[in-house]
């Protein structure tokens, strides 16, 4: 039956749909195919979330081998939840890029641009969906390879150098997670997560085992730009095309975060990771750093992709203090601040994508008295702002109030008053864009623009709008991200 | 209709209005029009609660859950009841006024003033209506919202300028501490409800609650409590219109309301006054009112001098809830109203002189009584309302908030009262009667009789009498208020 195979398809849809791509040549139908394919994909991400809700986990066997030789899909909620954002942020992206891509990308080019883009939403469903640390590995290199393409696209000469940049530190970070999934299998024979979880316990004193741990963790955490291994993300999202900014901004990262979620608490459970090795050592100091230092790096940029792209880090940052704290409302804030921040951060890039496209810069200086000319575009970038921010009934208060929740839970007043401290730096460089939109006068030089049209509107303002819907009812994020979270901690208990 | 329709009716007319106003941007008077029925159905609507209210009825809908356990839901209090009815009427009025001041000023972008006019009532009575401590606090932030377009509506450097400390302070104060505070009781009660008694009691250390406490006082900037106080004199640049309403009325009174909600129904005033987490505040709150005044008396700028004075009674209000006493949360309710009126009709007044004699300053406003009779009269009234002399409403929240502080033993503060009132007197009376008894320098006579328009001079006398009749009937508003307080 079809519906049994529905987490290969996931990923197999835009598998195949890239090459067809390929064959299809002309930007027109490779956009609608691409177009199709991801909506399907989003179809197929919908229907797996309630197959996961109505029956728990599912368990697909590749090509029929059992695991742990077989490769093994094993979709629960935490994943289920992943996927449904990825398919969901490429469902609204890929309507804006039909425009984006042709003033972005030269028109022979523009189906190569739906061929990468497709490997790439490939290679990060893949990640999420397989249950086999190896094929993580695989699956990673995909999405990467394809999104060293992807920047290296942009107009900008400087994104090839970008793209170098991320390329270099990407494949370190892919490296390491290869060698610690390499030391693990010499340990226990083994790359199955669930294999894994049960045979590391009994080598869980070695070395070996405490040193593959440790390459995980960086190599992962250099895909998930988290301080201080994000040195590659603010090039990058800064010089790639708009549309792909949007994209990897809201997906790319928050895959790495579960990545890393699969590695603490399903690979080596909370106990190793918490206990034994007390990673949090490391993580919550980093995180604490990179919501207040790249925050307040962010106030001081001009380039406003280059702001949004440092409140990424910041933001990854609360991830992955929520993460670190290794409880269940802890835990619940990661995961949901994944779905929230995937809506927040769409949203505002596909605005400043509107912006680039009809006025050619996103410097703030050109960005002055736009409101006047582009209402509905900035009037989305206010309300992503806000939420960014942590303005009640957005998106960004949920993130917040659980987080905080977390910490206070914890007895950690102190983090506390550090993650609204980080809260209000974000009010300082969202209100310099704010300002400049609203208050400042054209400049006498400035092109004649108006609005951005209904093509890019319509999929900003559907994030936009999500950023508000899932700031007042939260039954589904923060339902399906609790119990993700218990699932993640319980099953390692 | 039933009270719980009138309930989520209440803050949904104004939000429901605001696009109706922006369809009807093109034609000024149908604009006006739909502004003035919005707040007419608002304030009905608002009035059919009363009766409920006033039998002890406490009407309630619960909208939505936010967050597991967390909803978002309206309660009508006596307290709510009381702003609610205050803000609703006299946003009528105001909408009156700034018929005459905004087309007498000509002022640009006024439909998107009336826009924001109305989405600001919405969230002010949703601060109002707000059945727990997360709701309120999502009206107060979009309260704060609402009004900054308001505040930076001349879109000057100077309005800019303002606009950045005004959004800075309140966002500062309420998501840096406010925000903490809420979060930290919530985890300690797990609930939010607004309860009779308070939530906190029990559960709350006394060091805990002292600092829950802090956090909360000044968390809740719009209360403006030194020296969180500078957004008030900076939010001056707005139109006259919002500076009267909003930040003499639904703006600050949003601030001392959640000051005294969160008093009365999340610490309940038993506990407060058992562990003395309110003690120090309490000298806070009375070295705002005193310093307030001072200031005040210093400003040539008339609408700035408005401003610090309100600075200093809105103190009146904190210093009623922290004396923890029935009386004083009684009379910190009530000022709630008794200034509200007072101060809105100092500010027209403001705004008259301004639009038909282009004066801002007090010492240009020498003599102008003669060409502003009914003005300056409103002005007099105003001023003797907010001193606290009889015949006017301002005498009855100063009596009540001074048996407070006797019952709560501290005299030093019943003299702070006293003193402010002089203050009071100081700074506000010299205005009308300079207007009416000295003449005008040399060349800055006055031509003859030159009223504001109708609208702004209808718009001021009714506050006027306001002012008057709380004196002859405050009954209903003291009788409201002991409703709240555990007897």
């Amino acid at each position: 039956m079809i519906a049994d195979h529905l987490p290969a398809l996931q990923v197999v849809i835009p598998l195949l749909a890239a090459p067809l791509c390929v064959l299809l040549r002309w930007p027109g139908p490779a956009w609608a195919l691409a177009t199709a394919a991801s909506w399907a994909t989003f179809g197929v991400a919908v229907l797996l979330l309630i197959a996961v809700l109505e029956q728990g986990v599912l368990s697909y066997h590749l090509g029929g081998w059992e695991p742990p030789w077989g490769i093994e899909y094993r979709i629960d909620l935490a994943n289920a939840f992943v996927l449904l954002i990825v398919a969901a942020i490429s469902a609204v992206v890929l309507p804006f890029a039909r425009r984006s891509v042709a003033v972005e990308i030269p028109e022979d080019k523009a189906y190569l641009f739906y061929c990468m883009y497709l490997l790439c939403l490939t290679g990060l469903l893949g990640i999420a969906a397989t249950g086999d640390a190896f094929n993580v590995f695989v699956f990673l290199e995909i999405s990467s390879l394809s999104s060293y393409v992807l920047i290296s696209l942009g107009k900008d000469r400087r994104a090839l150098t970008a793209a170098f940049q991320y390329l270099i530190m990407g494949t370190i970070g892919a490296t390491f997670y290869l060698i610690g999934v390499g030391l693990l299998y010499a340990m226990t024979g083994t790359l199955n997560m669930v294999d894994l979880a049960q045979r590391i316990p009994a080598v869980a004193d070695t070395r070996t085992v405490q040193a593959a741990f440790a390459f995980l963790v960086i190599g992962i955490g250099v895909k998930a730009a988290a301080f201080p291994l994000h040195l590659w993300l603010p090039n990058a999202y800064c010089y790639a095309p708009s549309v792909v900014t949007a994209f990897l901004a809201a997906t790319a990262t928050k895959v790495s975060i579960y990545v890393a979620l699969r590695i603490l608490f399903t690979v080596f459970g909370p106990a190793f990771s918490f206990e034994t090795l007390e990673i949090d050592i490391v993580t919550v100091p980093f995180a604490l750093i990179a919501m207040l230092l790249a925050s307040t790096v962010a106030i001081f940029q001009t380039n406003v992709k280059r702001l949004l792209a440092y409140s990424s880090v910041a933001q990854i940052g609360y991830m992955v203090l929520g993460i670190s704290l290794g409880t269940v409302t802890g835990v619940t804030a990661g995961i949901v601040h994944l779905f929230n921040h995937a809506m927040i951060k769409g949203g505002l890039f596909l605005a400043l994508g509107c912006v680039f496209l009809t006025l050619g810069s996103v410097q703030l200086r050109d960005m002055a008295g736009l409101a006047r000319r582009m209402p509905w575009t900035m009037a989305a970038f206010v309300i992503g702002g806000l939420s960014l921010i942590g303005v009640p009934l957005t998106t960004g208060f949920i993130s917040k109030w659980v987080l905080i929740q977390a910490t206070l839970e914890k007895g950690l007043w102190y983090f506390a008053v550090l993650i609204l401290a980080s809260s209000l730096l974000a009010v300082v460089y969202v209100w310099r864009v704010v300002e400049a939109a609203y208050f400042r006068p054209v400049p006498e030089s400035a092109a004649e623009v108006s609005e951005a049209p209904l093509a890019l509107l319509v999929p900003t303002w559907l994030l936009i709008l999500a950023n508000v819907y899932f700031g007042v009812d939260t039954s589904l994020t923060l339902g399906v991200a609790r119990r993700a979270a218990e699932t993640l901690l319980g099953a390692a208990a | 209709m039933s009270p719980e329709t009138a309930v989520w009716l209440a803050p949904a007319i104004p939000l429901a209005g605001a696009p109706l106003i922006a369809l009807a941007g093109r034609s000024p008077n149908l604009r006006e029009a739909v502004t003035l029925i919005t707040a007419a159905l608002l304030f009905l609507v608002v009035l059919q609660l009363v009766p409920e209210v006033m039998a002890g009825g406490r009407p309630a809908v619960t909208v939505l859950e936010m967050l597991p356990g967390l909803t978002l839901a309206f309660e009508v209090e006596p307290l709510g009841m009381v702003f609610a009815v205050v803000a609703s009427f006299l946003w009528i009025v105001t909408s009156i006024y700034s018929i005459g001041y905004m087309r007498g000023h000509h002022e640009k972008d006024q439909t998107r003033f009336y826009v924001c006019f109305a989405l600001a009532l919405s969230s002010a009575v949703g601060v109002a209506f707000a059945g727990n401590m997360l709701t309120l606090f999502i009206f107060y932030e979009a309260l704060t919202l609402t009004t900054y377009p308001l505040v930076t509506h001349s879109g000057t450097k100077e309005a800019v300028a303002a606009g950045r400390t005004y959004l800075g302070i309140l966002l500062a104060t309420s998501i840096g501490l406010q925000l903490l505070a809420i979060v930290w009781t919530w985890t300690l009660t797990g609930t939010l409800d607004f309860t009779t008694g308070g939530i906190l009691q029990g559960r709350a250390s006394p060091t805990v609650a002292a600092v829950l406490y802090a956090l909360f006082l000044f968390g809740i900037g719009k209360a403006a409590l030194m020296p969180l106080h500078r957004w008030l004199p900076a939010a001056m640049v707005a139109p006259v219109p919002v500076s009267a309403l909003l930040h003499a009325v639904a703006v600050v009174k949003a601030g001392v309301f959640t000051v005294l909600k969160v008093s009365i129904y999340l610490f309940g005033i038993d506990f407060l006054a058992e562990v003395g987490a309110s003690q120090w505040l309490m000298y806070v709150a009375a070295a705002t009112i005193l310093i307030g005044s001072l200031v005040a008396l210093k400003q040539d700028n008339l609408k700035r001098r408005l401003a610090y004075s309100t600075v200093s009674q809105l103190s009146y209000i904190v210093l009623g809830a922290t004396l923890a006493n029935s009386l004083g949360a009684i009379g910190g309710g009530m000022h709630i109203a008794m200034h509200a009126f007072g101060k809105i009709t100092l500010f027209f007044c403001a705004g008259a002189i301004d639009v038909a004699l282009h004066k801002k300053q007090v010492s240009e406003m020498r003599g102008i009584g003669r060409a502003m009779p009914v003005t300056m009269t409103a002005f007099l009234i105003g001023s003797l309302s907010i001193i606290g002399l009889p015949p006017f409403g301002g005498l009855w929240s100063k009596w009540y908030l001074g048996l407070g502080t006797l019952e709560a033993g501290e005299y030093a503060l019943l003299a702070v009262l006293m003193i402010s009132s002089l203050l009071n007197v100081a700074y506000l009376l010299p205005i009308p009667i300079r207007a009416f008894f000295s003449t005008a320098e040399q060349g800055n006579e006055t031509p003859g009789l030159k009223e504001a328009p109708l609208p702004c001079v209808l718009a001021l006398s009714v506050t006027a009498l306001g002012c008057l009749f709380l004196f002859f009937f405050p009954e209903p508003v003291f009788r409201v208020l002991s409703l709240m307080v555990p007897s």
